[in-house]
């Protein structure tokens, strides 16, 4: 299995894209190393702007550069660019209806020993309130240079979010269509619907779970919205219940959007598998993730709960 | 592109209009900021037919000036010029706050020649920054003007900006700032201090400027020497009245955020005749 840092797909795409579209500027706060911009500034100089420490400047500012017609891409650590920026996100960027990419890295508690203060796990319902906003959350290498494209061609506001650790490389789950839902397998029993570092958990807990002759459909929800609200009323009504797992709090985020399509099209019970009002703390990625109960055995535990 | 400059006393008379249309709109709409509106006005009326590299007509062309208005609460001001300027019909003003209007509480890119939304205070200098590298980038010469209020630079996001402008020798933008010294709590001084401006300013690498904010001489002197001084951004500290041109609102803080009743707008419009 191939593992990638979805920031190195990152910057190495951004730099690809740069060659073609003279129209791109990124801009970052000081995080360029960790984000993975470093290469653009290295390739495109010109077209590069370091804001220091000053994530709020940064974002206005990015509006200012979309108003003239810049196709700009803003990188810093998620916990930053949704919680420190989120006014300026609010009311110069989507407000506006400005083309302003935000690819924010270090999500989740996969950040790992830097704790609590660097994990967002709130981004994702920040960013869902705002109208206008695009939310993705590639789960793999490939699946960044793929979303990273994708935004490109939307005319409007977008939040990419990715991870700081490897992920390894999800095969065979088709081309990557905005607000389009992957299924990665078929199933009649339960669905599981997740997104980001954790489908390869899902994967495993999928298999298991077939082992153990229980049938589970898994949804690969890379895109948050707009939201593939006709793959979740198609589980509801195929699968008799739906288990959501997430890198972030269960408040707001892929599980609180199936929820509002599910009760108001085809009410039937949805687990979460989540951060449950809790901050995170430091740890290396695997001990968070067992001690957040977000590893594939949780999952496992959660679809046979919900089936007895 | 090219404005035909108007004389001192033509661009005095058109302040006195600015003012009048300002008093008319916040009677009408009831509510909205008439003290930093009135405080401006004369920096930019002065802007916007003498200096301001902009056609009404062609508000899509890559080479105009840029205006922003940071401090978003004082639009009167700004629907007002640029109705006098023919951005859109002079009746639209009348339509000020009112539902499924062009003319919105605080500014917003429904208004033709408002290029960025504003109100969250703090974020104009910054959205200005970004026009400015803009044209960086892209090699134009438009230049690029941002209003401030003096109670916003109370907050940290102007001063993030302010570094990042010296940083990247902003000499294409001019910043204005209002500094007619009252908020909605009160006196800047009493509220939270805000002096020595001008030394913070410099201090953050910025070419500084102090006029009397209501001499037109003065206010079209700065902007000709902003646009000559080369390697930093330049920022006009215009000392100004709030309220100025009604003698009952003039350095009166309650005026900050309070439309006048119709008795109120009848004896500023004399006093504006």
């Amino acid at each position: 299995m191939e593992y990638q840092y979805q920031r190195d797909i990152y910057g190495e795409t951004l730099v690809k894209l740069g060659l073609l579209n003279k129209n791109i500027v990124v801009l970052d706060a000081d995080l360029s190393g960790s984000t993975k911009t470093c290469l653009f500034a290295k390739a495109f100089p010109e077209r590069f702007f370091n804001f220091g420490v000053a994530e709020q400047n940064m974002m206005a500012a990015a509006a200012g550069l979309a108003s003239c017609g810049k196709l700009v891409f803003v990188s810093t650590f998620a916990v930053f660019a949704s919680g420190r920026a989120w006014d300026q996100v609010r009311n110069s960027i989507s407000y506006n209806n400005f083309n302003v990419k935000i690819v924010a890295t270090h999500a989740g508690l996969t950040v790992g020993p830097d704790g609590s203060s660097h994990q967002a796990l709130e981004d994702i319902a920040l960013m869902r309130v705002l109208p206008r906003m695009n939310i993705i959350v590639p789960c793999d290498g490939p699946q960044t240079a793929e979303a990273i494209n994708a935004v490109v061609a939307v005319n409007g506001p977008c939040y990419v979010r990715l991870g700081r650790s490897k992920v390894p490389t999800i095969e065979g789950k088709g081309e990557f269509v905005l607000g389009e839902a992957q299924i990665l397998a078929e199933g009649n029993q339960v669905t599981v619907i997740t997104c980001g570092v954790l489908v390869n958990e899902a994967i495993s807990a999928v298999k298991n779970l077939k082992a153990k002759g229980i049938s589970a459909r898994l949804i690969n929800m890379h895109t948050i919205r707009p939201l593939d609200e006709e793959a979740v009323i198609k589980a509801a009504k195929e699968t008799k219940f739906i288990v959501v797992c997430e890198e972030h709090s269960t408040i707001g985020g892929l599980a609180s959007a199936v929820d509002q399509v599910v009760a108001q099209n085809f009410p039937v019970k949805v687990m979460r598998l989540g951060i449950n009002a809790r901050f995170g703390q430091s740890g290396e990625p695997a001990e968070l993730l067992k001690e957040y109960n977000l590893t594939s055995l949780d999952i496992e535990k959660t679809v046979i709960s919900g089936i007895s | 592109m090219k404005n035909n400059p108007l004389s001192i006393q033509e661009l005095t008379a058109k302040a006195k209009i600015i003012r009048r249309s300002i008093i008319q709109m916040l009677a009408e709409s009831g509510s909205g900021h008439p003290g930093g509106s009135l405080s401006a006005a004369d920096l930019v009326t002065a802007l916007y037919f003498n200096v301001l590299r902009q056609d009404p007509a062609d508000l899509s062309s890559p080479d105009r000036d840029r205006f922003h208005m940071s401090k978003g609460h004082a639009c009167p001001l700004w629907y007002a010029v640029l109705a006098e300027r023919g951005y859109f019909d002079k009746k639209e003003l009348l339509n000020l706050r009112k539902f499924g209007s062009l003319l919105q509480g605080h500014p917003d890119r429904r208004t033709p020649g408002v290029e960025s939304a504003s109100g969250s205070l703090g974020q104009g200098l910054s959205v200005g920054l970004g026009m400015s590298l803009a044209a960086k980038v892209d090699k134009r010469s438009y230049r690029v003007y941002v209003l401030i209020g003096d109670g916003e630079s109370q907050e940290g996001n102007i001063w993030e900006a302010a570094m990042a402008c010296a940083h990247y020798s902003c000499d294409n933008l001019c910043a204005i700032l209002d500094y007619n010294g009252c908020q909605i709590d009160g006196r800047c001084a009493d509220v939270m201090g805000l002096e020595p401006v001008a030394a913070k300013w410099s201090a953050f690498g910025w070419n500084v400027i102090e006029i009397d904010g209501h001499s037109m001489e003065q206010i079209l002197n700065a902007y000709k020497q902003a646009e000559n001084f080369k390697g930093k951004p330049t920022m006009i500290i215009a000392h100004t009245i709030k309220g100025k041109g009604v003698s009952f609102m003039e350095g009166v803080v309650g005026f900050h955020g309070k439309a006048p009743t119709p008795e109120e707008a009848k004896k500023a419009l004399e006093e504006l005749a």
